[in-house]
């Protein structure tokens, strides 16, 4: 009797750990959230363009990650992307008329919100948006627009050269 | 001399299919007598203890190093990319998707899949089996149903230890030794990981949690009654699982790529 005691035990414990390796591999590996009651108040910005930020991904200040994106939208009233942050209850000194900005870690890495303060006296509380915003920058628009301005200089060229000779 | 070569190829060839044969029909015995075995669940857990709970120190030792040498090869080749951040991503996806499941199968082949084929083929050879058709009582029922559930059950658990523990023993290369930020690690890893990745891990560890455990009972329950035939059921159990697995796991990720 006391063996198949120690052996349910075992067993229990056995399946014990293994759900809960499992629930740790579906809770904190994955960008799933289940709102485990982390602290914190929440932000609110709007972005015209998002590029590749997804949810989880650091909100930082001068580097210091601060808090994380917790959800990101689109908000059909002002027709644009709008981004909820969770930050931690220890930077609750975020002037009001801070900017937001999206930026990229690395040439590979991935994308994180920057926050640069502002001068203003009052802080930043649970549920405000931020008024600046500034896009992320994608890649190819960067592109296309350097090589539309030198087709235009090209074009803009050629006549010149024709006239000289 | 081509003519007795052609004749040995399709004798081997009639010895492999009924051996396929003799799998499916003990597999489907298996299924018709599963919801009577669900019933006696004290055997299960007792099996469970054996195959699963008596396999964690083992289990977890090996994703440690796993993921410590994932986390160590990983920071070498990102290093040249400078892209080491991408390091939690890479051990997670790798861990979940593919390590995890296929070493933890074979560790469970060797570790839990030999004990039982010894354990039913020992039986066999000292007539325990014949005993007790003797006394009206299925053998398979029995002996050979808790044996493989108790297989089934432990094999997605373990192989969720082992990706657990991996992941932490690649954080403690990467983070703790090398210096990759652990910021980045977790939050670039969360990004990239998604819900369906973990359970494909979870997939594929049920599919070769059936078959080490197939594999291992059918060669015990079918070895040849002496001591030689015990030894050569414990291999081929190895052997056909190890073969198995890495088998299935191709096919398994052709499908759910």
């Amino acid at each position: 009797m006391r063996q198949t005691r120690a052996i349910e035990l075992g067993t229990g414990l056995f399946v014990l750990l293994g759900f809960s390796a499992l629930f740790f591999l579906v809770t904190q590996i994955t960008n799933r959230e289940f709102g485990l009651g982390d602290g914190g108040y929440q932000l609110l910005a709007a972005f015209e363009q998002v590029g590749g930020l997804k949810a989880g991904a650091p909100v930082s200040m001068s580097g210091v990650t601060i808090g994380h994106v917790e959800g990101i939208e689109y908000d059909f009233d002002e027709y644009k992307a709008r981004v909820t942050m969770r930050i931690d209850n220890r930077f609750d000194r975020i002037p009001d008329d801070s900017d937001a900005g999206i930026f990229t870690a690395g040439l590979l890495g991935g994308q994180y919100i920057g926050i640069g303060p502002g001068g203003s006296e009052t802080f930043l509380a649970e549920g405000d948006q931020m008024q600046f915003t500034q896009s992320a920058i994608v890649l190819e628009n960067l592109i296309s627009k350097f090589l539309f301005s030198k087709a235009a200089e090209q074009q803009a060229d050629p006549p010149a050269e024709e006239s000289t000779p | 001399m081509l003519t007795s070569l052609t004749r040995e190829l399709l004798q081997s060839l009639r010895t492999a299919l009924e051996a396929l044969g003799a799998y499916a029909l003990f597999g489907a015995r298996l299924v018709v007598e599963l919801p009577r075995a669900l019933l006696r669940f004290g055997l299960i857990v007792e099996q469970m203890h054996n195959a699963g709970a008596l396999s964690l120190v083992i289990i977890m030792l090996s994703g440690l190093f796993v993921g410590m040498v994932l986390g160590l090869q990983g920071f070498d080749l990102l290093e040249r990319f400078g892209s080491e951040e991408s390091l939690g991503t890479a051990a997670a996806l790798g861990l979940l998707k593919e390590l995890g499941p296929v070493i933890t199968a074979l560790l469970f082949a060797g570790r839990a899949g030999t004990a039982l084929a010894s354990e039913l083929g020992l039986m066999r050879a000292t007539d325990q089996l014949a005993a007790m058709e003797m006394m009206a009582v299925d053998p398979v029922r029995r002996v050979v149903m808790p044996r493989f559930l108790g297989g089934v059950l432990s094999m997605p658990l373990l192989a969720a230890i082992f990706s657990m523990i991996g992941i932490f023993g690649a954080q403690l290369v990467g983070v703790q030794l090398m210096g990759v930020d652990s910021g980045q690690f977790w939050s670039q890893m969360r990004s990239a990981v998604e819900f369906g990745d973990v359970m494909e891990g979870v997939v594929k560890s049920c599919v070769f949690g059936v078959a080490c455990s197939l594999i291992a009972v059918y060669e015990g329950y079918h070895s040849v009654p002496t001591a030689e035939g015990v030894g050569r059921a414990t291999t081929r159990t190895v052997v056909i699982s190890s073969v198995v697995v890495l088998l299935l796991d191709y096919m398994l990720t052709a499908v759910m790529l």
